[in-house]
């Protein structure tokens, strides 16, 4: 056994040990915890596959943005684990039928003659000075550059759609103009009154002070 | 020198055999860097501490540290003694193992880091091909240690900085990626030697980075002070209205392990900012100049040593933040302006220009 198919047989332990944490665990913030470690170990698999750019790409979205957005929003929920408990036999046959469709798929998926065991298997060690970035990115500007494309586009009118969506101007909330406070000067601001003492300054004694 | 190692590695490979000895040989190699690394850093940030109190000292004209030991130089060893003694205390409903296990999420990445950054041209513990994406995947972990002690101290103060720190480092972390895509760009590269590299040539200081890309290494060094939380944007830590913030509730080395954490990302802001805009090891001076136009890994160190200095004189001068100020600087100002200045860059690596004068400086290589 090589010190790579260890490596995979403890990634691949801990990655289904995680996943499977993620849907048992009662408290939703050791959930996403749980999902940041089970990406950060398919990050790990992905490595194995000489995949560095997908791996770090991996890691520095899913675990370094997206899971920080999730557990920022489920730290702030207060749910009561209790009541969401309560109709888990009621909705237990539905949600058995999908998670048996979803069973299915991916049996046939992997059942099939592209994706099966004798199917694509990792390329191997890549030879000296075979940059893995490289070859992806000419693959994306070159080969596949209008699903990529696409793929960009679709995501950017998600984005907009989104912010389209979420985005209202409420009346009571009070706003500043950086651009207007930077162009306050003393001029407009401040007016210097001149004005006669009420009485005369009482005289300070020689030497005295505060 | 290199004898040494080839005798080192034949007597692991007689010891462990053909198979196991490489192996052993390549632990034997991967420690003694790892070792070489990291002891050099930690003493570095137990020192900068030191150096940070006199420089904030120096500029507000007062002595800093200056009782332990001559002019007070033993002052970091009595802290680390100090809080090596002080007793860990756990609140009263805190996620007791989420609790212990933030501050080593802080610093493994902190440290981790390190494996992939250069110092001389082979002088990197892994030489990885993505390593500049590697530096960004993994410091971007780091945030989980605040989030996780904000979260498991079940105090209100902790939680609130935890948040604030959150959306900070997201909304930073943007900038600070489009601004190294600019020097992926210019460098043609993700691997951080070979960055450094594309910057070496006749004119010395000029041929780095920091000229064509200036909007990039001013957004990426800001963009680095509020990723590690340090003044002006350290509102997570927030003294005045959150009392100390994310680490509120630890005590002794649990606290000193998110310090560690803290100074070693500051350093390495400090390195990254070194290596992609000023040229890392390069000298400044012409090559015809001798000794001075050599190359090194100590010109590395004074540019490591101005951006260390830069963070402190950062936080002697300005006052902190308003947390929507923030906001709107990451969001409004740096994403904006960096997406521009990608533009620009590109246009600037065409062809027409990349071979005119003083675009060919850096791009026409």
């Amino acid at each position: 056994m090589t010190i790579q198919l260890a490596a995979f047989y403890v990634c691949a332990v801990v990655l289904i040990g995680a996943a499977l944490r993620v849907i048992t665990t009662r408290n939703a913030v050791h959930a996403a915890l749980w999902l940041v470690l089970a990406f950060f170990t398919a990050a790990c698999l992905w490595l194995l596959l000489y995949a560095e750019f997908l791996a770090a790409a991996l890691v520095m979205v899913y675990v370094g943005a997206v899971m920080v957005l999730f557990l920022f929003v489920v730290m702030m929920l207060d749910i009561n684990f209790d009541k969401l408990r309560e109709g888990i036999w009621r909705h237990l046959p539905l949600a058995g039928g999908i998670g048996a469709l979803m069973a299915l798929e991916m049996a046939l998926v992997l059942g099939s003659r592209e994706f099966g065991v004798d199917g694509p298997r990792s390329p191997g060690a890549p030879p000296a000075g075979h940059s893995n970035t490289k070859e992806l990115g000419r693959l994306l500007y070159t080969d596949y550059v209008f699903p990529f494309e696409l793929a960009a586009v679709i995501l950017l009118v998600a984005i907009v759609a989104a912010i389209a969506l979420t985005l209202r101007r409420r009346k009571e909330t009070r706003y500043q103009d950086p651009a207007e406070q930077l162009a306050a000067t003393k001029a407009n601001r401040l007016k210097i009154v001149k004005d006669a003492p009420a009485r005369e300054a009482p005289a300070t004694p020689e030497g005295g002070g505060e | 020198m290199t004898q040494w190692i080839g005798a080192a590695q034949d007597m692991l490979q007689g010891w462990f055999g053909p198979v196991w000895g490489t192996h052993a040989w390549s632990l034997a190699k991967s420690l003694a860097g790892i070792v070489a690394v990291l002891v050099p850093l930690l003493l570095t940030v137990l020192y900068y501490q030191l150096v940070e109190r006199w420089v904030i000292g120096w500029i507000q004209v007062r002595k800093g540290p200056n009782r332990v030991g001559w002019k007070g130089v033993m002052q970091p060893i009595a802290d680390a003694i100090k809080l090596l003694m002080k007793e860990r205390i756990v609140p009263t409903g805190a996620s007791k193992g989420l609790f212990f296990l933030a501050p080593i999420i802080a610093v493994a990445p902190a440290l981790g880091v390190w494996a992939v950054v250069p110092f001389a041209p082979g002088w990197v513990i892994a030489d990885v091909d993505a390593g500049l994406l590697v530096v960004l995947a993994l410091s971007s972990m780091g945030v989980y240690g605040i989030i996780i002690a904000g979260w498991a101290s079940n105090s209100k103060y902790a939680f609130l900085g935890a948040m604030r720190s959150a959306a900070q480092v997201v909304a930073y972390e943007i900038a600070m990626g489009f601004a190294l895509v600019g020097a992926i760009m210019a460098g043609q590269s993700l691997n951080l030697t070979e960055i450094v590299m594309r910057q070496d040539g006749r004119y010395g200081f000029l041929e780095w980075f920091w000229l064509p890309l200036l909007p990039f290494f001013v957004v990426y060094f800001i963009a680095g002070l509020a990723e590690t939380n340090r003044h002006p944007f350290d509102v997570a830590e927030g003294e005045s209205e959150l009392v100390a913030g994310f680490h509120v509730e630890y005590s002794g080395m649990t606290f000193a392990v998110f310090f560690l954490a803290e100074y070693a990302n500051m350093i390495l802001v400090s390195t990254v900012a070194s290596l992609l805009f000023l040229g890392g090891w390069l000298s400044p001076f012409p090559a015809a100049w001798g000794l001075l136009g050599a190359p090194g890994i100590g010109w590395l160190a004074v540019k490591i040593a101005f951006f260390m200095f830069l963070f402190l004189w950062v936080r002697a001068s300005f006052p902190r933040y308003r947390y929507d100020q923030i906001m709107r600087l990451g969001w409004k100002v740096f994403i904006p302006v960096t997406l521009v200045w990608i533009a620009v860059t590109g246009v600037m690596m065409l062809e027409p220009l990349a071979s005119t004068a003083p675009f060919s400086i850096w791009f026409g290589k």
